[in-house]
């Protein structure tokens, strides 16, 4: 078996993973006031993230070290070359964890109103420069034979931008669509109607961005060459299609599976689109970072692939049942015994 | 400075703010564990107060680790590209491990924890806090083996332009990892011990819930005096590992120049501010040297010397951080150990002098695992990995020194802002005592 193509294959999935799970924290993050009328919601709004974020995020942390241990070279290159990006995704990241957690510390709405601010800011822009980042590499990066040659500046292309906003409208929807059943009823009834006039800026950002692609990008080459792989985007447009569908019928909690759905399906598509690059190179593919000339040494990749099929699944099970667990939202009573006032 | 010295520069000052915050976890972890058992097992109301009081502390505290951490991974790519590209073979392997065995783990069981008062049983609530001790642990087991290996690397082959890993197993079963992990998780809980002793004495002092506190201070001398001595022990072991695996760290810990056997040990001496040697060597102890580092009073101990200067890591750095390390480790038995025999004997309310002392010890754990990673990580210079790949060929070279002067200060005032808030309400939390 080649283990460099399907570690493209779990590099992927974890991104995804993240992206669907930490998706709907962020939205949250920096939507979640819209849907609170009142004090008493704004605390349902942020205790409805409460026992998941964290866990969360550490998709984040495995596909970070997932690309360190099976592609270094990409790891290298991706955190070293967008310095300043990740630098503020990393401050971004900093500040919502914090303001999550130290919200509920002190009864004081001052306090409170600066966590939510900081929670606000923060989500937005760690949404916006995740989008932006991968945007840039769905565009190819200015890899050429002497290294890397971009800019910070060159990363805010409107191509990267668009990505950016697509993914916050993405984020929107699903913290909205999470809210809508998750969170104080009167909160979760706006909360509802608001992901359900977002679900057309979603779509249309969607289509702009598909079509951009096709004029800006070489995203489409593969389904094109492979059409089995244009499963991908059907079923991602369908997922789209159905979350409306599904929130229109009084839904949320379903239609909240489909975004979740959505939102996977999409990252899918696209890095379906760049391989066998995982940082490809706008300059010429031949200073592509691929499944070939990056990836670590096939002991290694065993290795990787036996931890990921082992334990992967482990998460995924007690994480699942951790949802479960706090299907219902959590009660005054247990907000008050989690310190979370 | 170039980006290399800020780069350097950055990483200690992430490194050991996130290490501020992680060791009180790793040893706080358990004991709150611990009390809640008790709580199960007596049904004793008294034990549900005190778990939730230092579960609360725990959890404030455990926040500021956490967000500090993605720093930390994010840092091996930005600003030390080289490196990683030239180990990432294997010393990413132990990295992406610990995310998936151990960080999910603890990030999800503590969510359980805080808000599953009333949706487990009481058993399966205490097994949560089992689960995140155990975990967090767990996760400094493998950031310690991906330690180890820097400093001793071991399992792979030079192939391909890289360091390539060739056999996992020699990297899990590496000594000097398992070394650095006990000798740092014992401190960690040397430092939740003083960290529950101090702030018991605070409550004991003012005469607070005098009977919840003393049931936390008997349980922190004991788990503090346990792991001092625990700490000491795996120290020594450490010491000779050093002198084994990384003689010119050792030579420069001991401020030892000269290579020679039936090594001496010196107890007054004081490396030179400029060029080689010491200002004076005063109360020499024969073989005592050859003896802690090898266990033969006639081995030889390299010094200096036998590396040229290119070659050494900075000494008095090394050496003060040591010295000071060793000292605070001897006094942490002392305070500990008295505490627990006050506490045995029911004597506590008799000494408040001690009691206050113990207030005022809280930092001072925290200042000895700092230094002790100073020796670990400037006693390996100038070497990233040691003799395998040197610091200033690992620094990323497409960062400027503008983004990393950027990102220092940024880092600087932001941690700085972060700390301060969270000290803030680890004291207000503390103070406020038990409930009910």
């Amino acid at each position: 078996m080649d283990y460099a193509k399907l570690w493209f294959v779990f590099w992927a999935v974890l991104w995804a993973g993240y992206f669907a799970l930490d998706g709907f924290d962020l939205g949250v993050g920096f939507s979640g006031w819209l849907a609170a009328g009142n004090e008493e919601e704004r605390r349902g709004v942020f205790a409805s993230l409460g026992p998941f974020w964290d866990g969360n995020e550490v998709w984040l942390i495995t596909a970070g070290g997932a690309t360190f241990a099976a592609f270094p070279a990409v790891y290298a290159g991706l955190f070293s070359w967008l310095y300043p990006a990740l630098l503020l995704i990393l401050f971004s990241l900093i500040a919502r964890g914090v303001s999550l957690e130290f919200r509920g510390k002190v009864q004081a709405a001052a306090w409170r109103s600066f966590w939510e601010r900081t929670a606000c800011v923060s989500s937005f822009l760690a949404a916006l420069l995740f989008g932006v980042a991968f945007g840039n590499i769905f565009r190819g990066l200015q890899i050429g034979a002497g290294g890397y040659a971009g800019t910070f500046l060159g990363l805010l292309n409107p191509y990267a931008l668009l990505t950016g906003l697509l993914f916050c409208a993405f984020f929107f929807f699903h913290g909205q669509l999470w809210l809508a059943f998750k969170a104080p009823a009167g909160a979760a009834a706006r909360a509802g109607r608001l992901a359900g006039r977002a679900w057309y800026a979603l779509a249309a950002l969607t289509v702009v961005f598909l079509a951009w692609s096709w004029a800006a990008t070489g995203l489409y080459g593969n389904f094109l060459v492979r059409r089995e792989l244009a499963l991908l985007p059907l079923l991602f447009a369908g997922a789209l299609v159905l979350a409306k569908v599904l929130l229109a019928l009084g839904r949320p909690s379903k239609a909240f599976l489909a975004s979740f759905a959505a939102i996977a399906l999409f990252t899918l598509t696209g890095f379906a689109g760049i391989y066998p690059a995982l940082l490809p190179s706008a300059i010429d593919p031949e200073f592509s970072l691929t499944v070939y000339n990056s990836s670590s040494s096939a002991y290694t990749l065993r290795l990787m692939t036996a931890v990921v099929v082992v334990f992967l699944p482990v998460v995924v099970g007690y994480q699942v049942w951790v949802y479960r667990l706090f299907r219902a939202p959590l009660g005054a009573e247990e907000l008050k015994k989690s310190g979370m006032y | 400075m170039d980006t290399l010295a800020l780069s350097r520069l950055q990483f200690a000052v992430t490194a050991m703010f996130h290490f501020l915050f992680v060791p009180l976890t790793l040893g706080l972890g358990w004991l709150t564990a611990w009390f809640e058992t008790r709580y199960v097992r007596t049904g004793d109301a008294r034990y549900l107060a005190i778990t939730r009081f230092w579960g609360k502390l725990f959890l404030i505290n455990f926040a500021l680790g956490v967000v500090t951490g993605i720093t930390m991974e994010f840092q091996f790519g930005m600003n030390w590209a080289e490196y990683s590209k030239y180990v990432g073979d294997i010393f990413g392997a132990p990295l992406a491990i610990e995310a998936t065995v151990a960080f999910f783990l603890e990030s999800t069981f503590i969510g359980v924890w805080v808000f599953g008062w009333d949706r487990l049983s009481r058993k399966a609530h205490a097994a949560a806090m089992w689960i995140v001790a155990f975990a967090t642990n767990m996760s400094a087991l493998w950031i310690l083996l991906a330690n180890g290996w820097m400093q001793r690397p071991v399992g792979y082959i030079l192939r391909n332009g890289r360091a390539e890993m060739v056999d996992f197993w020699a990297l899990v079963t590496n000594a000097y990892g398992w070394l650095e992990f006990f000798h740092t998780v014992f401190a960690g809980w040397v430092i939740a011990g003083f960290f529950v002793m101090g702030v018991s004495a605070w409550h004991l002092l003012r005469k607070n819930q005098e009977e919840l506190f003393r049931k936390s201070f008997g349980a922190g001398a004991v788990f503090a005096l346990a792991s001092s001595l625990a700490v000491a022990f795996v120290g020594d072991l450490s010491g000779m590992n050093a002198a084994r695996n990384q003689p010119a760290k050792f030579a420069a810990m001991e401020s030892v120049w000269q290579t020679r056997t039936s090594a001496p040990y010196t107890l007054l001496s004081f490396p030179r501010l400029k060029g080689e040697g010491n200002y004076f060597e005063l109360l020499e102890v024969p073989n005592a040297l050859s003896l802690m580092a090898f266990r033969d009073p006639h081995a030889e101990v390299k010094g200096l010397d036998s590396f040229l200067p290119q070659d050494r890591p900075p000494v008095l750095p090394v050496f003060l951080s040591f010295k000071a390390m060793v000292a605070f480790g001897m006094l942490f038995i002392l305070l500990s150990a008295a505490g627990a025999w006050l506490w045995y004997k029911e004597q506590l309310h008799r000494f408040p002098l001690y009691l206050k002392l113990m207030v005022f010890a809280i930092p001072l754990p925290y200042i000895a695992i700092q230094l002790g990673w100073i020796v670990t990580e400037m006693g390996r210079q100038p070497w990233a990995v040691y003799g395998l790949m040197r610091t200033a060929d690992a620094v990323s070279m497409t960062v400027t020194p503008a983004q990393v002067w950027l990102s220092l200060g940024g880092f600087t005032l932001f941690y700085t802002a972060l700390g301060v808030v969270d000290v803030w309400l680890l004291a207000k939390y503390a103070r406020k005592g038990m409930e009910g």
